[in-house]
């Protein structure tokens, strides 16, 4: 193979680091197989599944349709990320609580894609979660429990917020 | 699957790009957001030796509003574009057709002028600049020139950019106080591409509509203008044997082609289903 390395460096959940790799490494490969960063999964990599949701200066993006040198000098969370610092503590609580995972291929994608809508989205209603999820394909629960988890999560936030009023 | 190898600059300037462009021929692609490039590069549809990253072009992205009219930076994301206070003021028909394009985490990273310069004919974009008379900038290292819509969309695609070009901006006049706009499209799942869809503009006096615009997607291998179904309407008020005779002239615009899902028949039918409701929508 042509060797078109680049040293390419990303701040990845915080840290920087960086690898000599490959332009053609999308960015879920180089996650998990030069980070072994194993939370975000390798789907379909055509966008369609929304299994290596992962974020990109804030914003969630498809890891499978971005290049790692791409997201060179950018800021990436990851799974492993949001579950460390406790940012989803809320939201993995109400999955396991709602069976709002089964095989759970797709739940770190998912929890990316219901994090997003909290933040940006904290008044949406069970259409509008549906809606936000629509990129995010789950084989296995139907989708109905995983609403429900966000529906859970988003009250009870709402709640929170009234009281302190 | 994974993509083939290439070579990967992240270009500066314009001047560089041209320079790439011209050293590396059809080898080259220009790469903005990605989202259907980078697919398309797992899949192997594509197989470039080399590709231009001009994201770091300062410029080229943002949106302004100026005697008149919209200009929208090629880089724009479709995220920028839905978000944006000027875009629902000025040209509703955007905001109202963001949504539909696939989903957060692409439109976060996709980018209008991708979208456009790519021509995918199920795409959203291309089908409302058709319908807004919008302008192209296309610049390469000999100067600029703009091209309108109508005239830049050839063939599957296919677009008037040359192979020394890139597309910088897409400019479109500002919606008049009586215009009105809908935009309806018709998918298996939330967010995927078109089986079609459709781009409306008309001017609506005291219910008369005129200067009617019919732009469709999904239905050939360019987006497509309904000249006919637009003339059925043109200078009348909506009723239903008008809109009826709207949706029978579709059948001398659109030639639509199945695909793995729909018939033409199929298709043409719920072209004239969704012309129903977008005539509908610009009479509300």
């Amino acid at each position: 193979m042509m060797d078109h390395a680049v040293e390419t460096t990303l701040i990845v959940n915080g840290t920087p680091t960086t690898r000599r790799i490959q332009p053609r490494q999308h960015l879920i490969d180089f996650l998990r197989e030069e980070l072994g960063l194993t939370g975000s999964h390798t789907g379909c990599e055509h966008g369609v599944c929304g299994a290596c949701t992962v974020r990109v200066d804030g914003r969630i993006v498809r890891g499978c349709l971005m290049l790692a040198v791409q997201a060179a000098g950018k800021c990436v969370d990851t799974i492993e990320g949001l579950s460390d610092s406790g940012e989803i503590a809320e939201l993995q609580r109400a999955f396991h609580e709602r069976n709002a995972l089964q095989c759970g291929f797709c739940t770190p994608g998912m929890l990316m894609a219901a994090q997003d809508l909290i933040v940006k989205k904290p008044h949406a209603t069970r259409d509008e979660i549906r809606d936000h999820l629509s990129g995010n394909y789950c084989r296995c629960t139907g989708y109905q429990a995983i609403v429900d988890a966000i529906e859970t999560v988003l009250k009870a936030k709402q709640l929170a917020a009234d009281e302190r009023r | 699957m994974k993509a083939p190898p290439f070579a990967y600059i992240k270009a500066g300037t314009l001047a560089e790009v041209f320079q790439l462009l011209e050293t590396h021929g059809d080898g080259a692609r220009l790469l903005a957001g990605g989202q259907s490039l980078l697919a398309a590069l797992n899949l192997r549809l594509s197989s470039p030796e080399i590709l231009i990253d001009i994201t770091g072009i300062p410029g080229l992205a943002g949106i302004a509003v100026a005697n008149d009219k919209v200009t929208i930076g090629a880089l724009t994301t479709h995220a920028e574009v839905e978000r944006s206070d000027e875009i629902v003021k000025n040209l509703p028909l955007l905001a109202q057709a963001a949504p539909h394009i696939a989903h957060v985490a692409i439109r976060n990273v996709g980018t209008f002028g991708g979208s456009i310069a790519l021509a995918d004919p199920a795409a959203e974009w291309p089908a409302c600049c058709l319908a807004l008379d919008a302008d192209f900038v296309i610049v390469n290292k000999h100067g600029s020139r703009k091209v309108r819509a109508r005239e830049f969309f050839q063939a599957l695609y296919t677009t008037a950019i040359g192979p020394a070009d890139v597309l910088t901006a897409i400019e479109i006049p500002v919606a008049t106080g009586g215009s009105r706009s809908a935009f309806v499209e018709l998918t298996r799942r939330r967010g995927d591409y078109a089986i079609v869809g459709v781009a409306a503009m008309a001017n609506n006096t005291q219910g008369v509509l005129s200067g009617v615009q019919l732009a469709f997607l999904g239905v050939d291998q360019t987006p497509v203008l309904a000249k006919a179904a637009m003339a059925e309407v043109d200078g009348k008020r909506l009723s239903p044997a008008v809109i009826a005779a709207a949706a029978q002239a579709l059948a001398s615009d659109l030639d639509p082609s199945g695909d793995a899902y729909s018939t033409p028949a199929t298709k043409l039918h719920l072209a004239r289903v969704i012309t129903g409701r977008a005539l509908s929508a610009l009479n509300a």
